[in-house]
């Protein structure tokens, strides 16, 4: 198999077609998987990207960027290059791409996750010849507890801070994790406030057609008796922050695939951690690559050594791609400068 | 077990010792008294002596996960913690059982340690088809003998007279010493009656506070309010006399049986119904105080030989009486204590036992001279304790000070890191640094301690970045930072490769400003050595 993307210090590329996948540096075309800020890097002259995901997309990149939005599934040719992208169940719009040349099959996967979220289209399994999977939770002990039985428990949680007078605020990124998390809340338990940036993402989702519960962004000061009976949406770098003091007693909590580990929540001197990840865990990993079906698997982000030598250790040829390991300090990173936070004071 | 698990997930979660205290007493009136027995053991820093051999655990994990040992090794370095990475690999369980957790100790746990590996095996597995990740963490927990959750002995001390309405005093005192796990023991350690005691027991010890910098000592007030003395760095002890008996109490609450007999021989010639505080100290002939690793020769042995008793001759030097003629006297002021301990050792001859020198002086120009001359005379520093103080129980503010000398330092450079445990998991935290020796760095310290969590995410993406080689949980890096260590001795040693022992190294800051270039040398350590003047015994 003659792979037809290559690493470079940009990222993917394609030679054949002349683009980038999720470029690093601004670059003369590139393809989109989805509009999180280490994926989508503002730029470049020619974006590719999904239609489900236009609004995000735009807020993210230089408006006077050419752009050129596909549903999924419609194919685009580039230099004799089957461009198409399928849902990857990540956040709203976030793609897998697929490559297609003379009968041989790329899929690139970007983030993804396999199970259900109600604020995006489905991840859909496509078998190929060449399989770039990300590996960002690559490791057996990471295993995604129920959805169901974690939405219960953050509202659980969001009642018992009632009952004792306090403020509820969660903490996830502005895009995908909030409004995700926004739709399993319960809203009527009480009011929903949110942070500057993940209204600012909130307000994208509803544009982009997805119906969401009522929020409140917090611009102006309401009463200590109604603050306590919120639930605030809010990114993880306002945590600590004086922006909080103006809800007075506050539970803290963050949603994140590493409250898997005890010494990452400890770290974060949060009060509760809600196993909540937009990424696929260890058995859907498999289980991904299983489906997938392909002669070569190149592993990237994440724990990419590791799952590259399980891989091979099972039979399956492949091999890691990463330049480094992207950690939970680069995810933390990338939650922390994921939109700009105006509101902060 | 639900019930326990529970509990150590409540008393995880926060850092806010109220909301600790709130669980325990709740856990404490929910359970019988046996399971309250177990709780307070384990709460305690008691552990079960070990069930399993962590390897087969390990292996058994891995093979019920379906994963290779190399996978479950590298999960294992991510999570940092054995007891947690065998919870999150092995799948949870469809449904869970409970029961007590003494019926968990009982029937489960402790019959594994008699079994073979084949049936510890099965036993093992079982345990893990009914327990979710949470129960199970801490299940292991228990197996692996590594219980510990940020709950002190005086906390729970706390939640226990909370719940129990004995007064705290009483619950430290009964808590002391080989407490038993059992219903018997714990309805008698929350009895109300609070008279009465076995003979053997202790008082808690009462412990100093570090003035933390020189100009602190202004708000000290007037000297002539404290007695000085050399602040020695021995093994604390409380020496209990009653009833023709003679007991050597550690401050980890250790009975110390036969580590000591020269002072337990000693220790008979003091009349009954005594209890002194003070230190054990290594000396040598000529009655000069010995350095700390000397004395370490002679701890954790079951039988001290003849050849170690002549080597490591140690002397008790008490410094405060705290019973006297049978009567508890810890209330009385420091000053009063003092004397009653000098006119007693009036009538006390024995060449292993001493009471320490006191200086009462109107100066602290005087202490700080005395101060500056510790390393001279092999001291840490000096103590400072209010004369007017009762002995009161554990670290209470204001009484004791231990006013120390600057700690030694050297300019280092990072040269290995390795990823920490519990809550430094997945995080590069564990350093080893090195200093010159001609063109070559030598590594001659760990250190784990001392940077901030921001600086911490800081060396940990430099790791990160400048890896040149990997040996198993071990980076080697690009030797780029410099950092200052900080320790509290310093000697020559046969087992270290660059040949020089440092005694609680840690980061006292990151240089920025300097290249390791600028780092100091192998020569340098050594005129530390010589500084120090230790004298050169045994190894």
């Amino acid at each position: 198999m003659q792979p037809i993307v290559e690493q470079t210090s940009a990222g993917l590329y394609c030679p054949i077609g002349d683009f980038y996948i999720d470029p690093s540096r601004p670059v003369h075309r590139a393809v989109i998987t989805h509009a999180h800020s280490d994926h989508a890097r503002y730029g470049s002259r020619n974006y590719l990207s999904s239609a489900e995901g236009e609004q995000l997309l735009r807020i993210r990149v230089n408006a006077d960027a050419e752009f050129m939005f596909v549903k999924y599934g419609e194919a685009v040719d580039r230099g004799g290059v089957k461009i198409s992208l399928h849902p990857a169940g990540h956040i709203l719009g976030s793609s897998q791409i697929r490559l297609e040349y003379r009968g041989q099959v790329t899929v690139i996967t970007g983030d993804y996750k396999l199970e259900p979220d109600p604020t995006c289209s489905p991840w859909e399994p496509i078998s190929c010849h060449h399989f770039i999977t990300e590996s960002t939770f690559g490791l057996p002990i990471f295993r995604w507890p129920s959805q169901a039985t974690v939405q219960d428990s953050i509202n659980q949680w969001w009642k018992t801070n009632q009952e004792e007078g306090r403020c509820s605020v969660l903490y996830g990124y502005a895009i995908g994790k909030s409004q995700r998390l926004l739709a399993g809340l319960d809203p009527t338990l009480g009011p929903i406030l949110t942070h500057g940036a993940v209204e600012k993402g909130v307000q994208a989702y509803r544009d982009s057609g997805i119906a969401l519960a009522p929020t409140t962004y917090v611009n102006q000061t309401l009463s200590k008796d109604l603050y306590s009976k919120s639930l605030v949406l809010a990114v993880p770098s306002a945590h600590g922050t004086a922006w909080l003091k103006r809800f007075g007693k506050i539970s803290t909590a963050m949603a994140s695939g590493w409250c898997m580990v005890r010494g990452w929540r400890r770290r974060r001197s949060m009060d509760q951690g809600f196993v909540i990840s937009d990424h696929v865990d260890w058995p859907s990993l498999v289980k991904a690559i299983k489906l997938a079906d392909a002669e070569m698997v190149w592993v990237d982000h994440g724990y990419s050594h590791v799952v590259a030598r399980y891989l091979n250790d099972n039979g399956q040829p492949a091999r890691s791609i990463s330049r480094g390991s992207r950690t939970e300090i680069e995810d933390e990173e990338k939650m922390n400068s994921d939109l700009p936070t105006e509101v902060v004071s | 077990m639900i019930r326990f698990a529970n509990l150590y997930r409540r008393l995880d979660a926060t850092t806010k010792t109220n909301q600790k205290v709130e669980a325990l007493v709740e856990y404490f009136s929910s359970v019988d008294s046996a399971d309250a027995a177990w709780a307070t053991y384990f709460l305690s820093g008691n552990r079960l002596s070990r069930l399993v051999p962590t390897k087969y655990l390990r292996q058994w994990a891995a093979e019920v996960a379906g994963i290779p040992d190399w996978l479950f090794e590298e999960s294992y370095h991510s999570v940092g913690d054995l007891a947690e990475t065998i919870s999150l690999i092995v799948p949870p369980a469809i449904s869970q059982s409970d029961g007590s957790l003494t019926d968990w100790i009982n029937t489960k746990l402790l019959p594994l340690g008699t079994l073979a590996s084949d049936d510890q095996r099965a036993r093992v597995i079982e345990i893990w088809n009914e327990t979710n990740t949470e129960t199970r963490f801490v299940v292991m927990k228990l197996i692996t003998g590594g219980f510990r959750v940020g709950v002190s002995k005086g906390l729970l001390i706390r939640a226990l007279a909370k719940q129990s309405g004995v007064s705290p005093d009483v619950i430290a005192h009964r808590m002391m010493g080989q407490w038993q796990p059992s219903r018997e023991s714990f309805e008698a350690l929350i009895n109300p009656d609070e008279t009465g005691w076995e003979v053997s027991k202790p008082y808690p010890f009462c412990l100093a506070h570090p003035i933390p910098s020189e100009k602190d000592i202004d708000h000290l007030g007037n000297p002539t309010r404290y007695f000085a003395e050399w602040k020695w760095d021995g093994i604390r002890c409380q020496i209990i006399r009653r009833e023709s008996q003679v007991f050597l109490w550690s401050r980890g609450d250790m009975l110390m049986e036969n580590t000591w007999p020269e002072i337990e021989s000693a220790a008979e010639t003091i009349p009954d119904g005594t209890v002194l505080d003070g230190e054990i100290l290594a000396t040598d002939q000529s009655g000069s105080v010995l350095p700390f690793d000397q004395l370490q020769r002679r701890i954790g042995r079951k039988r001290v030989g003849k050849k170690l008793l002549s080597e490591v001759p140690v002397v008790f030097h008490a410094f405060d009486l705290l019973e006297k003629d049978g009567q508890d006297i810890r209330q009385l002021p420091f000053r009063a204590r003092r004397e009653q301990l000098e006119n007693l050792f009036t009538n006390v001859n024995h060449s292993n036992l001493t009471t320490t020198e006191v200086v009462h002086v109107n100066q602290w120009k005087t202490l700080a001279d005395k101060r500056s001359r510790s390393r001279e005379n092999l001291a840490e520093g000096l103590m400072l304790k209010e004369v007017e103080s009762p002995y009161s129980v554990g670290r209470t503010q204001g009484h004791w000070w231990k006013w120390k000398v600057d700690p030694e330092t050297i300019d280092a450079v990072l040269i290995y890191a390795q990823k920490g445990h519990g809550q430094r998991a997945n995080l590069f935290s564990d350093y080893t640094f090195a200093v010159w020796d001609d063109d070559v760095l030598v590594p001659f310290a760990k250190a784990y301690s001392g940077l901030s969590y921001q600086e911490m995410r800081q060396v940990d993406q430099f790791v990160r970045q400048n890896t040149n080689e990997t040996f198993g949980p071990v980076r080697s890096v690009t030797p780029k930072l410099v950092m200052e260590i900080a320790f509290e001795g310093i000697r020559k040693s046969k087992r270290h490769k660059c040949g020089v022992a440092t005694r609680f190294p840690r980061i006292s800051r990151w240089r920025h400003d300097k290249q390791p270039a600028d780092a100091n040398s192998l020569s340098d350590l050594h005129r530390l050595i010589e500084i120090h003047q230790e004298p050169v015994g045994g190894q």
